[in-house]
């Protein structure tokens, strides 16, 4: 095709896709409610946008990149970063989920840590995490030395282990509610099931997130204990060191790196509990703390979902998550610093 | 003792593994029960199967829980959000790559950075922002295929283009030079050259934001509602629990049709699915 025939005619598809573009937003504010002004809009902006991709001319590298660049940092940009400047500005409001009327400073985070059910997710959320973190990772870790070991069907064991946690928290936390109430309580008889005593309630939850993840972490480890080079296996067995001596001086500090990326993994992870919280107890049961009633078992993240959900407190749960944001925030900014450190001293 | 030695690792295995798999059985055995069965003998293998199809039919049907509609929908986010996904967010890491400018490495900087964010802090906001931008320019955001998938670019786009960055850094511009000369545009390159590259890391790519995906709850269930027009599957799971309190014939048969479809896919791509995350873990 001739080139001046080309330009013309990507110069009116262009316009065209802009007229539209124009129509629709005029039918927007003439407040006709027309279901053909979302459709318009978006034919109109794909033809601008196929105007500018069959405009010839030496600029066209520059035009890829920006057509290329487009959906992603779009729909990121709506999805992630808006939304997110929002919610650090709204945090300083009196926002209900749909307008705000007054800019109230930092009232809610004061107001926040003075509220007694949130120091205490706090507190448990912070329990809960080192020690899920500690569970998951020996465990793990065990599982992964049972894994390398000589034993026959490795890969059955490994797709066994690793099986729990392809399945949503959700419908796990359910199955495991029926286990706790049903189960347990007919195969040890006359017990009360774990879920109705507030201690234990959060144990069943560590039991149920150490299932769930540790398959998933001592895959993480089995790639890392494969990565030891055989011959230093050898050279240790030759020098006659034990098994124990060659796991602790040799094996793990050979995966040092493993174990970082394992730990801060599992800290995210325990950290952002959410489904499993939400379906095996949702809180329940009941503590009393200072003459208040206080969900027992509410994880952080759970916390902000009923503050903003369930109350309908908008503001509070946003700043619940301004803070849950800044911690975690915190903890990969730790990772990344001893990653680095690490690389550096390699 | 040589022999006790030897077997041990052995039995701990099986052990371990029995334990593991354990919720599983039970799920599979109590949906072929009775009601009043369950109470009695939860651990017992059921006396008559055929009590499954019946609980099934009952799930089935169930208008809370409409298993077919749920999991076609959550069929179609999940392949829909997957395809769009690998397509930009290849094209998105190689410009990125490509392209040394000052805004290439600030977009880079602003992706990798957004790993942080926790989908808590921006899932109030996103409501509000949907629910205008709908308003806006006349398109159901919220309850829709459009909206949810839309929102899954956004949210699975920073580590996919992270991954990705990685991996076309390694290839030789060589390559793209050689078609240059050629007389190829920069978008055949990338789709005939570059894109089939990509392959090997696009798996994992797909495997973590796949399983993500499929089992995500909060998202679904505050853009969708619990019991809105378009369900997912651990929506309904959620939905049907919520209105069939301790039924738990009827809810762990529900539980069972849930964790089929993906326990069916690991059967056949266990290798592919552990490498998978494993490495996206990794990286």
């Amino acid at each position: 095709m001739n080139v001046s025939v080309k330009r013309m005619l990507s110069v009116i598809v262009f316009a065209v896709g802009i007229i539209s573009v124009i129509i629709a937003f005029y039918l927007n504010f003439s407040g006709s409610d027309s279901s053909i002004r979302g459709n318009l809009l978006i034919a109109g902006a794909l033809l601008a946008l196929f105007g500018i991709y069959f405009y010839p001319t030496k600029h066209h590298r520059k035009i890829i990149n920006v057509l290329f660049l487009f959906p992603l940092v779009f729909t990121f940009a709506v999805t992630v970063i808006i939304p997110f400047i929002f919610g650090i500005f709204y945090s300083l409001t009196d926002w209900n989920g749909i307008k705000f009327e007054n800019f109230v400073g930092l009232s809610n985070y004061i107001k926040m840590f003075q509220s007694s059910d949130y120091v205490y997710s706090f507190a448990i959320t912070f329990i809960f995490t080192v020690i899920n973190m500690i569970s998951v990772n020996v465990v793990a870790f065990a599982l992964a030395l049972l894994c390398t070991s000589k034993i026959k069907g490795k890969n059955l064991y490994r797709a066994a282990f690793f099986l729990p946690n392809l399945i949503g928290g959700i419908v796990l936390g359910y199955v495991w509610q029926f286990i706790f109430n049903k189960v347990f309580t007919v195969i040890i008889s006359e017990s009360q099931s774990m879920l109705t005593n507030p201690n234990l309630a959060i144990v069943a939850i560590l039991i149920v997130s150490t299932w769930q993840y540790a398959g998933y972490i001592m895959m993480i480890y089995v790639t890392g204990l494969q990565g030891v080079p055989k011959d230093i296996m050898e050279a240790s067995s030759v020098d006659g060191a034990n098994g124990w001596v060659t796991l602790t001086k040799i094996k793990m500090p050979m995966i040092a790196n493993t174990f970082t990326v394992c730990i801060f993994l599992t800290l995210v992870n325990s950290f952002k509990q959410f489904d499993l919280n939400l379906a095996l107890t949702n809180g329940a049961p009941t503590r009393v703390l200072g003459g208040k009633a206080i969900a027992a078992t509410e994880f952080l993240a759970l916390n902000i979902y009923n503050t903003a959900i369930a109350k309908n407190e908008y503001a509070m749960g946003q700043t619940k998550a301004v803070v849950f944001f800044i911690i975690l925030a915190i903890v990969s900014l730790t990772q990344v610093t001893i990653s680095k450190k690490r690389e550096v001293e390699l | 003792m040589k022999q006790i030695k030897k077997i041990l690792p052995e039995i701990i295995a099986i052990l371990i593994a029995i334990i593991v798999l354990a919720p599983f059985f039970l799920v599979v055995v109590n949906s072929a029960k009775a009601s009043a069965d369950i109470v009695i003998s939860p651990i017992s293998l059921p006396s008559d199967w055929g009590q499954m199809f019946t609980n099934m039919k009952n799930v089935i049907n169930n208008q809370n829980f409409s298993y077919w509609d749920s999991f076609f929908s959550s069929v179609i986010i999940t392949i829909v959000s997957l395809a769009l996904l690998i397509v930009f967010s290849s094209m998105a890491a190689w410009v990125l790559v490509r392209n040394k400018t000052k805004w290439s490495g600030f977009i880079f900087m602003l992706f990798v950075s957004a790993m942080v964010i926790p989908f808590q802090v921006v899932m109030l906001p996103l409501l509000s922002t949907f629910r205008e931008v709908s308003s806006f320019i006349g398109i159901d955001m919220l309850s829709s295929y459009k909206g949810i998938i839309f929102a899954y670019l956004g949210f699975g786009g920073s580590m996919s283009v992270f991954i990705l960055h990685g991996f076309v850094k390694g290839i030789p511009y060589e390559l793209e030079e050689a078609a240059w000369i050629d007389g190829a545009s920069p978008e055949g390159t990338f789709f005939r050259i570059i894109f089939p590259l990509l392959k090997p890391v696009q798996v994992t790519v797909l495997i973590l934001n796949g399983i993500w995906i499929w089992n995500d709850y909060l998202l679904p269930s505050l853009m969708l509602g619990l019991n809105g027009r378009i369900k997912t599957l651990p929506v309904a799971v959620s939905s049907f629990v919520g209105s069939y309190v301790k039924q738990w014939d009827l809810i762990l048969t529900a539980a069972f049709l849930a964790m089929i479809p993906i326990v069916i896919l690991f059967l056949f791509a266990q290798k592919q699915i552990m490498q998978g995350m494993v490495d996206g873990a990794i990286k």
